[in-house]
């Protein structure tokens, strides 16, 4: 694999890594309380900021990479 | 209803082997990043299918807010800011890791000794190292604090001793030893293994940062399989150490390069 993949490959497994929004509805679905809800609603925010941004950000440098 | 969940969530993991597989070659490498990003689109379909969701409000709050912020941040970053960007992105998913975990424990903050005791604190404690850690290599290359390694006296005792205490901790909160307040522990726990990210990162010069944000890279795919383990479902305990091991194995790739 050349070096110059290095970076966007990181990024793209670190959007992979945003999965955790799976976790993150099945605990503000199943949230008891309003600690509970506030995080559950917390993590799909933090979790959603990783997945779109991550593989949006992948792209964009992987589109760069094309025109090279 | 469900087998049909578990098929979307098999292929849904198999679309993020290949994903990353078409990632490590410049002709697919676009399509590749495509692909797993669809399969994370059908992950999610099969999460609010198979999950009974009284109110939708709060969920699409949070999506609508984390998908403004990462689009906008995306669109905008310079092109030389990738890696920090990159660390900062990857800190949310730990922290979001870390919370799943966090509120499950508060479900039933007197687990006790047991399996789902013991996932939820590596979830919330590898979440949390996550977390701290690549906010720190975010602001070491950002420039809000220098970028030179920070060291002195005793640190590796110390990084020990924290070590140390964490278990304890761990196992305090689980009333291993009986007599502390669950809760507390708890929170102390908490604030251990995030004392422990900034530790892990301060040592560190600014030039090894990509280095070491591949590293957390790897850690918040572990702390999304422990979560996976924690709330019992498939995906996100595959794609998690899907990450976790090629994140490693990248990290490796980037101390040879």
């Amino acid at each position: 694999m050349p070096p110059t993949l290095h970076t966007p490959l990181m990024s793209g497994a670190n959007a992979v890594s945003g999965i955790a929004i799976v976790g993150a509805i099945v605990v503000a679905a199943n949230a008891d309380g309003t600690l509970q809800t506030v995080l559950g609603i917390a993590a799909i925010a933090m979790a959603t900021v990783n997945v779109i941004g991550g593989f949006m950000v992948t792209d964009r440098m992987l589109a760069m990479f094309r025109k090279r | 209803m469900d087998t049909m969940v578990e098929v979307i969530y098999l292929l849904s993991a198999t679309l993020f082997v290949v994903g990353l597989k078409r990632l490590q070659s410049p002709a697919t490498a676009r399509a590749g990043n495509a692909i797993a990003a669809f399969a994370m689109f059908l992950a999610i379909v099969a999460t609010v299918v198979d999950t009974e969701i009284l109110t939708w409000n709060g969920i699409l709050i949070g999506v609508a807010i984390g998908g403004l912020v990462g689009g906008i941040t995306a669109r905008r970053v310079e092109m030389t800011d990738m890696p920090q960007l990159v660390g900062i992105f990857n800190g949310f998913g730990g922290a979001a890791s870390a919370l799943v975990a966090v509120a499950e424990f508060l479900g039933t903050p007197t687990i006790g000794v047991g399996t789902t005791g013991v996932t939820i604190l590596i979830g919330t404690a590898i979440g949390g190292v996550t977390f701290t850690g690549s906010f720190l290599a975010f602001a070491k290359l950002q420039g809000l604090m220098t970028g030179d390694p920070i060291t002195f006296p005793g640190q590796n005792i110390l990084n020990a001793l924290l070590f140390l205490g964490v278990l304890a901790v761990g196992a305090m909160t689980l009333g291993a030893f009986g007599g502390q307040d669950p809760l507390t522990m708890f929170y102390v726990f908490c604030g251990l293994a995030m004392l422990m990210g900034v530790l892990l990162v301060i040592p560190i010069g600014g030039a090894d940062m990509p280095v070491v944000i591949s590293l957390l890279n790897s850690y918040s795919g572990l702390a999304a399989s422990a979560a996976g383990f924690v709330i019992g479902n498939m995906v996100l305990i595959i794609s998690g150490a899907l990450v976790g091991a090629s994140g490693l194995i990248l990290t490796q790739l980037m101390c040879k390069a």
